[in-house]
Formats: structure tokens, C-alpha cells, sequence
């Protein structure tokens, strides 16, 4: 017991070690976002507003064989009428260079709130879509990926 | 030479609920690789996206480096009028191209 506590300590050391290691390097140069730049990144678009979990639906593979084309769906639960339709539908992730992914305007004509594309991943890692409804509250999905195959990382020759 | 490929239905209803797909053929070079020689490689990506319906905008993006190469995006709207869909991507290095589609609402 007591040299679990040990282990623990060392370890939790060690990590805080590497992670303070880790902070001039991002600086220079940020390899990957990290959760701070996420919840920035996802701070930019929906303010001070509270988001809360539900409407959202996130489709995206939940393992990857290439991150460099990651199919994706984001459809969300809307009447799509005068006074409750869809405004935006924002994604992001957690490990890319950048935390955004894309914006996508849509509004009342829509008629349907759902959009796809095709993402770079460059990591396993959260994906997070968020939409801003009509009056401007905020509903978010996340799902967890696993990228077998990175984006980004290989060298032109 | 950029070259866009849209799909839009010839015809609807008015009222019908119809799917818009874009592809449009771009490198989208993140500005985050490196050359074997250690040169970073300059970003050319699309940032910016529209589609507007007899002059109405009813779609708008903006695209990140994380998005991939050649964009495909779909999204929907509601069939009104008959007319014309025009389509704008715009991006890094002067990028601009355009697309139009034809719609028959009946």
C-alpha cells in the first residue's frame, strides 16, 4: 500500500515534470492543441452562454483507419420554424495543430439542420460539434476516435 | 485550374426538403507539414464557402486546416423558386472559384 502511494507520487511527479517540459516546445511550435485550446477555441464562439449536451448528433467513424479524410455528420433535433431553427452547427477538436475544424452558417431555409464533410484527424482524439439554436442557447456532442493512421505527420519528399 | 462539382436536384416540389453536395478540388495544405529538408510548407487552404439561391444566401462555411483535401460539403434547404444556385469558395493565394446550378421548382 504504502509503495502504491509511492508510485503514485512518482508518477504524478514525473507527469508534471514532462508536462512543464512540454510547455516551451508548444509554445514554439504547437504540435497538437491541447484541452485549454479547445475550451478557448469553443469559448470564441459560444461566449459565456452554458452549453449543454443533448439536440446534437455527431457522426463520425469511431475508428479510422486514415486521418486524412474522416467522414462526418452533424445533424441536430430542430423544428426548423420561425421562432426554433438551427443558427450554426461549429466542430472542433482536441488534438489537431488547430483546435477548429469548421463553421457552418445555416438558418431558418434550411429545412433540414445537417451538414457533412470530410475531416483531417491528426490524432486519436475528441471531436466536439456545437450548435447555436434561434434563441441562442448552445447544444454539443462529442465522440471519441480513434485514428489508426495520423494526418499531418508525414514528410513531403 | 480549380473545378467544382455540385449536385443539385433538377427538379422539386415547392416545399421539398432537397440535398445540396459540393466538392471542389484543392490541396488544402495545412501550413503545419515540413519538408524533408525541415522547410515548413506554406498554408493554402479554401477558408470561406457560400451558396446563395436566387441571391439569397442560405449557406455559409468556414473551413479550418483540419478540414481535407478536395472539400465536400452537403447541407440541405428548402425548394421555393425555380432559378439558380451560386456557389463561392474562397481561400488562401488569391483562391476564388465559383459554380452554378439550375433548379425547376414545380
Amino acid at each position: 500500500m504504502r509503495a502504491m502511494q509511492t508510485r503514485r507520487t512518482f508518477l504524478e511527479l514525473a507527469g508534471g515534470a514532462a508536462l512543464a517540459g512540454a510547455v516551451p516546445i508548444v509554445t514554439i511550435r504547437p504540435l497538437e492543441a491541447t484541452p485549454a485550446m479547445l475550451s478557448s477555441a469553443i469559448r470564441n464562439v459560444v461566449g459565456e452562454a452554458p452549453v449543454r449536451t443533448g439536440k446534437v448528433k455527431l457522426e463520425i467513424p469511431p475508428l479510422v483507419e486514415n486521418g486524412n479524410t474522416v467522414p462526418m455528420t452533424v445533424s441536430v433535433t430542430s423544428p426548423m420554424t420561425d421562432n426554433d431553427y438551427v443558427k450554426s452547427i461549429h466542430v472542433f477538436n482536441e488534438k489537431n495543430p488547430q483546435p477548429n475544424i469548421g463553421n457552418f452558417y445555416i438558418g431558418l431555409s434550411a429545412g433540414r439542420a445537417q451538414v457533412s464533410t470530410r475531416i483531417r484527424l491528426a490524432d486519436s482524439q475528441k471531436v466536439v460539434a456545437i450548435a447555436r439554436l434561434s434563441d441562442d442557447t448552445f447544444w454539443s456532442a462529442s465522440v471519441d476516435v480513434v485514428v489508426t493512421l495520423a494526418a499531418c505527420t508525414e514528410e513531403l519528399i | 485550374m480549380p473545378s467544382a462539382l455540385v449536385n443539385v436536384p433538377r427538379t422539386a416540389r415547392r416545399g421539398d426538403i432537397i440535398e445540396i453536395k459540393t466538392l471542389m478540388s484543392h490541396i488544402m495544405e495545412t501550413g503545419y507539414r515540413h519538408t524533408s529538408a525541415g522547410e515548413a510548407v506554406p498554408r493554402d487552404i479554401i477558408t470561406s464557402f457560400a451558396c446563395r439561391y436566387n441571391g439569397t444566401e442560405i449557406f455559409r462555411a468556414d473551413f479550418f486546416p483540419a478540414i481535407a483535401a478536395n472539400p465536400y460539403v452537403s447541407f440541405f434547404t428548402v425548394a421555393r423558386d425555380s432559378g439558380k444556385f451560386e456557389f463561392e469558395w474562397i481561400g488562401d493565394n488569391g483562391f476564388s472559384a465559383t459554380a452554378t446550378a439550375a433548379i425547376t421548382v414545380g
